[in-house]
C-alpha cells in the first residue's frame, strides 16, 4: 500500500485538472470544491509520506512493473518526502484563497486545470527518479506556469510572460542538453543507474560539461544571480495565488530541488561545484537585496527578495556540512512559507485598495488588521527577527559557514539579513503604518479610504494559516520533529552516491 | 455556382475540389498511423496531429464556418479533457495487476497483429484525442483570437 502512495501524487492531480477542464464550465463551484479537495488530500498524502517514509525507509515503485534501469521508477526517499510536504502545504493554502480571490476573473475552471496540472508537474519533478521524466515534468511545471502568468491577459502580463517564457525555454534546452550528453556517456536514463556508471566508468571531461549545463538551466528556473532577469517581471505579473506558489514552491522544485538532486546524489559533488554555488548563491543575496531596496512595486520588491533568499538556500547547499544542508533546506521549507504569505498579503491589499504601488498607500493596519498583523510577522520572520522561524534557520547557515571556515560567506550572510530587515520596515512603514496617503483619501487612482474593508473569509483564513506555521516553524528544529522530516531530507542529500546502492538495494537488484 | 456566398469564404475552386477528394485520405491515414502505432512506426501523436492536419486543411480552403461544423471549439475542448481523462484512465486500470500504468492484458496477442500488445493501442487512442484536439484548438486560438492591448479591462482567462 505505502509505495502505491507515491503515484497519487501525479495521478490526483492530473485527474482533477483535466475533470474540472470537463465539469467546472458547466457547473458553478465545482472547481472551487474539486481542487481544494485534491490539493488537501495531496497535503494528507505528502504528511502521511514523511511518516511511511521514517518507518520503511525509501520507496522505490516501479511504473507498470517494469524494472528500474529499464523501466520508469518513482522514488520516495527523505528529501522528497520532504519537499512534497512544503509544495502541496502551499498548493493547498493557495487553492483556499483563490476561491475568493479568483472570483474577479472569468474563467476559474481554466485557473484551476493549470494551477494543477503545475502541482503536478512539481510533484512529478520530486518523486521523479528517471532523468528524462524529471524534465517532461519540469516542462509541464514550467509551460503551465507561463500560462499562468499571462492569466490576466494585459499588456504587461502578455510581455512579463513572453520574457519568461523565453528565458524559460532557453534553461529548458540547457537542461535537455544536458540529459542528452549524459546519456551518451553513460547509456542510461534512470538516475540511479547514471550515478553507478559514473562511478564506473569515471567523471571525465563531459560530466564536467553537463554539470555546468545543468547548473545553468537549473540555475535559470531557480532565479539564481545571473539568471534571474526573468522572475521580477513573471512573480509579480501573475494573479497573487499564482504569484505566492511561483515564488514559494515553484523555483524551489524546479530550480534547487533538481540542482540539489543532482549535483550530490547522482553526479557526486565536487569542491568545483561547491565553490560555483557558493559564488552564485552570495551574488544572489546581495543583488537581490540591493534591488529589491529600490523598488516601490510591492510585488516586484517581493519577487527580488525572492532572489535574494534563494541565495540563502544555495549558500547552505555550497558550504556542504550536514550542519548547512539542514539549515538550507529549513530556510527553504521558511521561505516557502512567508514568501507565499507575503505575495497572498500583497493580493489581499491588492483586491481592498487597487493597487500595489507602496507610494499610493498608508495606515492600512486600521482598514486591514488582520492582513496587517500576518504581514508584520511574515516581514519579520523573512528579516530573521529572533521568535519567528526564519530566524533559526539563517541562525543556522551562519553558524555552518563559521564552523566550515568561511567566515567572509558567514558575514555577507549577516549582512543581508540586515539589509531583509531594512527593506521590509520600509514596507511595514508604507503600507501598513503612518497616515494614509492623499491618493487614498481622495480615491484617485486606488480605492477611497472609506470602501477599503478586509478581504473574504478563505483569503483571511490561508493568510492566518501560514502566519501561525511562521510563528511555530521553529518548532520543527526540535530533536523528536527533526528526526523524521529535516534530518530525514538531509541524510538523503549527504548520504551522497549512496543513493544509487540504496534504490537498487530496496529493488533487491 | 460563382459569387454565391459560400464560394466568398475560403480559397478558389480548385484549392476547394482538391481539399474535397484529399481530405477524406489524409483523416483515413490518420487513423491508419494511430491503429498501427504499436507495429509500425508512428502511434498516438503522430496520428492525432495527422487527424488535426485534415480539419485545419478544411478550415484552409473553406473557412472556419464549415471546419467548426465538423467539429465545434467546444466539441474539440471536450475531446481533449477526454483523451487525458482516458489516458489517466488506462494507466488507474493497471492498478488491477499491482502497478500504475500496468499492462493488464493477459492475453499480450501475436506479434505484428493489430490486436495485439494489450493498453499500447488503447493508450495510442487516448494520446490521439487529446493531440488531435489539442493542436486544432492551438490552431484555432492562434488563427482567431485577437487581443486588444491597451484596452479598458479585458479579464479574461481563457
Amino acid at each position: 500500500m505505502g509505495s502505491h502512495l507515491v503515484t497519487l501524487f501525479v495521478i490526483l492531480p492530473l485527474a482533477a485538472a483535466f475533470l474540472n477542464l470537463l465539469i467546472g464550465r458547466k457547473m458553478k463551484g465545482a472547481p472551487d470544491i474539486l481542487a481544494n479537495l485534491a490539493t488537501l488530500a495531496l497535503l494528507i498524502a505528502s504528511v502521511f509520506s514523511v511518516f511511511a517514509v521514517a518507518k520503511n525507509g525509501i520507496f522505490v515503485y516501479k511504473v507498470g512493473s517494469w524494472v528500474p534501469p529499464i523501466g520508469i521508477a518513482m522514488v520516495l526517499d527523505g528529501l522528497a518526502a520532504f519537499m512534497l510536504v512544503t509544495v502541496n502545504l502551499v498548493a493547498f493554502l493557495c487553492t483556499v484563497y483563490s476561491v475568493n480571490y479568483m472570483e474577479k476573473f472569468t474563467s476559474k475552471w481554466s485557473f484551476y486545470t493549470l494551477f494543477l496540472l503545475m502541482l503536478a508537474g512539481m510533484n512529478g519533478v520530486i518523486i521523479s527518479g528517471d532523468m528524462f521524466n524529471l524534465f517532461v515534468f519540469l516542462e509541464i511545471a514550467s509551460v503551465a506556469s507561463y500560462a499562468l502568468v499571462a492569466f490576466g491577459t494585459e499588456h504587461e502580463e502578455l510581455e512579463a510572460t513572453f520574457k519568461y517564457m523565453v528565458m524559460g525555454t532557453v534553461g529548458s534546452l540547457f537542461i535537455l542538453l544536458g540529459i542528452a550528453l549524459m546519456y551518451s556517456y553513460t547509456s542510461t536514463l534512470n538516475m540511479a543507474d547514471i550515478s553507478l556508471t559514473l562511478a564506473q566508468k569515471g567523471l571525465g571531461n563531459i560530466t564536467l560539461f553537463v554539470s555546468i549545463l545543468f547548473i545553468a538551466g537549473f540555475g535559470l528556473k531557480a532565479a539564481l544571480v545571473p539568471f534571474h532577469a526573468w522572475l521580477p517581471d513573471a512573480h509579480p505579473s501573475a494573479p497573487a495565488p499564482i504569484s505566492a506558489m511561483l515564488s514559494g514552491v515553484l523555483i524551489k522544485s524546479l530550480g534547487i530541488y533538481t540542482i540539489v538532486r543532482v549535483l550530490y546524489n547522482v553526479i557526486g559533488v565536487t569542491k568545483e561545484f561547491t565553490n560555483i554555488l557558493l559564488v552564485l548563491g552570495v551574488l544572489s543575496m546581495i543583488v537581490g537585496a540591493l534591488l529589491a531596496m529600490g523598488q516601490w512595486d510591492l510585488k516586484r520588491l517581493l519577487a527580488y527578495s525572492s532572489i535574494s533568499q534563494v541565495g540563502y538556500i544555495i549558500l547552505g547547499i555550497g558550504i556542504g556540512t550536514p550542519l548547512a544542508i539542514m539549515g538550507a533546506l529549513f530556510h527553504l521549507f521558511n521561505h516557502s512559507v512567508f514568501k507565499s504569505l507575503l505575495f497572498l498579503n500583497s493580493g489581499a491589499i491588492e483586491y481592498a485598495s487597487g493597487t500595489r504601488d507602496m507610494r499610493l498607500m498608508g495606515g492600512l493596519r486600521e482598514k486591514l488588521p488582520i492582513t496587517g498583523w500576518t504581514s508584520l510577522i511574515a516581514s519579520m520572520s523573512i528579516a530573521g527577527v529572533p521568535p519567528f522561524n526564519g530566524f533559526f534557520s539563517k541562525l543556522i547557515i551562519i553558524f555552518a559557514a563559521v564552523q566550515a571556515g568561511y567566515i567572509g560567506y558567514g558575514f555577507w550572510a549577516a549582512l543581508v539579513s540586515v539589509l531583509t530587515l531594512a527593506y521590509f520596515i520600509s514596507v511595514q512603514k508604507n503600507v501598513f503604518f503612518g497616515a494614509p496617503s492623499k491618493a487614498m483619501l481622495s480615491g484617485r487612482d486606488v480605492a477611497k479610504w472609506d470602501d477599503i474593508k478586509e478581504p473574504p473569509l478563505f483569503m483571511r483564513l490561508s493568510m492566518i494559516a501560514l502566519a501561525i506555521i511562521c510563528i511555530f516553524g521553529g518548532l520543527l528544529l526540535i530533536p523528536a520533529v527533526s528526526g523524521n522530516f529535516l534530518n530525514a531530507a538531509t541524510e538523503a542529500l549527504t548520504a551522497g552516491r549512496d543513493y544509487a546502492n540504496t534504490i537498487f538495494g530496496s529493488l533487491g537488484l | 455556382m460563382s459569387g454565391s456566398k459560400r464560394q466568398e469564404k475560403g480559397m478558389t475552386l480548385i484549392v476547394k475540389t482538391i481539399t474535397r477528394l484529399t481530405v477524406g485520405l489524409i483523416l483515413l491515414y490518420g487513423i491508419y498511423i494511430l491503429l498501427h502505432g504499436h507495429v509500425s512506426p508512428g502511434g498516438g501523436f503522430a496520428g492525432g496531429v495527422i487527424i488535426a492536419l485534415s480539419f485545419i486543411h478544411i478550415m484552409l480552403a473553406y473557412g472556419k464556418e464549415t471546419a467548426f461544423s465538423k467539429l465545434s471549439k467546444a466539441k474539440a475542448s471536450l475531446l481533449e479533457s477526454l483523451g487525458a481523462i482516458l489516458f489517466i484512465a488506462i494507466g488507474i486500470l493497471g492498478f488491477t495487476g499491482g502497478y500504475f500504468f500496468f499492462n493488464f492484458f493477459t492475453d499480450k496477442g501475436e506479434a505484428f497483429r493489430l490486436f495485439s500488445a494489450g493498453i499500447i493501442p488503447l493508450c495510442n487512442i487516448a494520446i490521439s484525442m487529446k493531440v488531435g484536439a489539442g493542436l486544432f484548438t492551438i490552431f484555432v486560438i492562434l488563427v482567431l483570437l485577437k487581443f486588444k492591448t491597451g484596452g479598458k479591462d479585458p479579464r479574461q482567462g481563457s
